[in-house]
């Protein structure tokens, strides 16, 4: 598909969710012109709230890379949510135990949970290589052995000072958010993590345009066997892809638990996860297209709550419009044919 | 012996809802088409049946809970629909759309419910009551075991297990849904309509994941909350586990039960409480990947599932 075409398909996806979306809050009493007025100025309307959707979005970016790169290579990951606990889990205790100046401290904890989540994804990437398990349930069990390690080890070693079911705070040496960028979006959540997604944006973009561990990932994406014939090593290649897949999502977790949020809560798989799926659908599995549709869902993700204050549409709302966008994301084969009609239409008047 | 008997109806109702949605997992996917959206379609018949249990239960009294899983049956069907248009006639990723289906099931219905009562949960004031059947019961071993304090529920899912192994391996519809899900150009040649046979299928899954969900609201849980906490998902393992067998998903759904109700009763059980929570709470993921190693080598998976039909194709 080219890219006038993905970025077609992916703007006709995102107009009929909106549009679902209005008929949604149409038909449960609401004023949809008020309802996206709200939705987008909550998103957008000073440089705090332009800050915290950056902030959602930068662990969306990373979320959405990480579930874009494993597609790639023709695996459909669902473990981004288990990543990014692993990863968050890592940065906490790290970040918790010991005491180091902020860039070193900054440094460790972001090696370890890129570790951390690369380790946990090459479990269900050894798997599949090895034995032909199928990624989609292996990665969703090892989602919920991440729930419960979290729920666990976080009360029994860094239990909080007045709740059982969250982590101790962060101290400030080990959070991402620094003074210079709080205070120019006006004490937002933004925080250092925005700079490592674009960071990261542009090196798997590199990696996967330009290396030949690129070319041979997506060889193994368009034709597993062919790629074998050609001498590529599959194996190697599969659980490559998982691990840096699984490392761009521990490094999700850091920016969200110790960048966006100040400790870790138990009981909770991060939405992101999940959302970074979708993220990826939108962006065609491009790495900058990722990027553009994260900072999308991010505006709908910070501006839902503003809108659910001013009227009364539950902000559920926003993962709705999301869900349909990923809905008419995956069944853009119309869109394409309309696209292509179009096209035959111009170019015979042309 | 005595915890034993008191823990073994718990799993029982906790492997129901499961065996259910693995059953309609079962006909998707023995028609070829991969359902990954099981977990949201379970969430759509739990929200239906309490939408529907919690209007009628004044005025009809404990029938309005079998109205109540006939509603969520007919509205999870309806919203497969939704899957197998996008994967049959769009021919879609089947995976992509499953996950599109339970994002849209999670986040629809939970707006929905809020619009509806304000806090996104809807609570029942009444549930099926565990029954013991007459003389069964009175087995010594067997009966406090099978047929003490079970569910009319439980009953119908055994009964839909029953007549599914029937349709499948018996009767003609059955024959033409396997050879849909094995090579679907030759069932296409003999004069099969693959489509239809896709469509049908995909509306039974959705009408049992329906029934699934709403068989967690009436027995044990009472409260929908927008969320089935990952059993479409364990159903789906538990299909691959049990291989795409009627009475396979049977033997793995209930041990998955028999795991879960161990993990969750373990602190009131002194022969469980020595052992670490996490490592009860593990244990069935763990079980689960050890035995997709086992089985996925010599896989009897269908043929075709996951591919969308091109007729073109040989």
């Amino acid at each position: 598909m080219n890219r006038t075409r993905s970025l077609f398909t992916a703007l006709a996806a995102v107009l009929l969710g909106l549009v679902a979306g209005a008929i949604f809050m149409a038909l449960t009493g609401a004023d949809p012109f008020k309802g996206y007025s709200f939705l987008f100025r909550g998103g957008l309307m000073n440089l705090e709230r332009i800050g915290n959707t950056l902030a959602s979005a930068t662990t969306l970016v990373l979320t959405g890379l990480s579930v874009a790169f494993a597609f790639r290579t023709g695996l459909f990951s669902i473990g981004a949510a288990g990543q990014m606990l692993i990863g968050g889990l890592v940065a906490t205790a790290l970040g918790l135990s010991l005491e180091l100046s902020k860039p070193l401290m900054l440094f460790v904890m972001l090696l370890g949970a890129a570790l951390g989540g690369a380790l946990w994804a090459s479990i269900p990437g050894y798997l599949k290589a090895k034995f032909n398990v199928h990624e989609v349930v292996s990665t969703i069990m090892m989602n919920w052995l991440a729930y419960w390690v979290v729920y666990y080890s976080i009360p029994a070693y860094f239990k909080g000072t007045f709740l059982e079911t969250e982590s101790r705070r962060i101290p400030e040496y080990a959070s991402l958010r620094v003074d210079w960028l709080s205070d120019l979006f006006k004490g937002s959540y933004i925080n250092l993590g925005l700079i490592l997604a674009i960071g990261a944006t542009a090196i798997i973009a590199l990696i996967l345009n330009r290396t030949t561990l690129g070319y041979e990932l997506k060889a193994v994406g368009f034709n597993r066997h062919a790629a074998e014939y050609a001498g590529i090593d599959v194996s190697r290649n599969i659980i490559m892809a998982l691990g840096i897949s699984g490392a761009l999502a521990g490094l999700a977790g850091a920016t969200f638990y110790a960048g966006y949020s100040v400790n870790m809560q138990i009981g909770v798989l991060p939405a992101a996860g999940l959302d970074g799926i979708a993220v990826a659908l939108l962006g065609a599995n491009s790495p900058w297209g990722v990027f553009a549709s994260a900072v999308f869902f991010g505006i709908l993700h910070s501006g839902k709550g503003f809108m659910n204050a001013m009227t009364d549409i539950p902000p559920e709302i926003g993962d709705t419009i999301i869900a349909t966008i990923i809905y008419f994301a995956a069944t853009s084969v119309l869109f394409v044919r309309f696209y292509d009609f179009l096209r035959r239409k111009f170019k015979k008047e042309a | 012996m005595e915890t034993i008997f008191s823990v073994f109806p718990y799993a029982i109702a906790y492997t129901m809802p499961l065996l259910a949605a693995a059953l309609g997992g079962l006909y998707c996917e023995r028609s070829g088409v991969v359902n990954i959206g099981l977990e949201g379609l379970m969430v759509v018949g739990s929200f239906t049946s309490a939408m529907v249990i919690s209007g009628l239960q004044a005025s009809m009294g404990p029938s309005a809970l079998w109205v109540g899983l006939a509603a969520a049956m007919v509205i999870g069907a309806a919203f497969s629909l939704l899957h197998a248009v996008a994967s049959i006639n769009l021919k879609a990723n089947q995976v992509i759309s499953g996950t599109a289906i339970n994002m849209i099931a999670g986040a629809l219905t939970v707006f929905l419910a809020r619009n509806i009562t304000g806090s996104g949960n809807v609570r029942i004031t009444m549930g099926f009551i565990q029954r013991d059947i007459p003389l069964l019961s009175d087995i010594p071993v067997l009966g406090p075991l099978f047929f003490s304090k079970t569910y009319a529920t439980t009953w119908l899912v055994l009964a839909l297990v029953a007549i599914s192994w029937v349709v499948i391996y018996k009767t003609p519809f059955g024959l033409r849904l396997r050879a849909c899900g094995e090579h679907p150009q030759t069932a296409d040649a003999a004069g099969i309509s693959v489509y239809r046979m896709r469509y049908i299928a995909v509306m039974i899954s959705g009408a049992l994941a329906g029934l699934a969900g709403a068989v967690i609201l009436v027995t044990y849980s009472s409260e929908f909350n927008g969320s089935v906490s990952g059993l479409g998902f364990l159903a789906l393992a538990a299909l691959i586990f049990g291989q795409w067998k009627p009475a396979g998903i049977l033997g793995s759904t209930f041990f998955f039960g028999i795991a879960a109700t161990v993990a969750n009763v373990s602190q009131v059980i002194p022969a469980f409480s020595r052992i670490p929570g996490l490592l009860l709470k593990a244990f069935p993921y763990v079980v689960t990947l050890a035995a997709l190693v086992l089985f996925s080598k010599s896989s009897q998976a269908p043929r075709a599932a996951g591919e969308p039909f091109d007729q073109g194709k040989r």
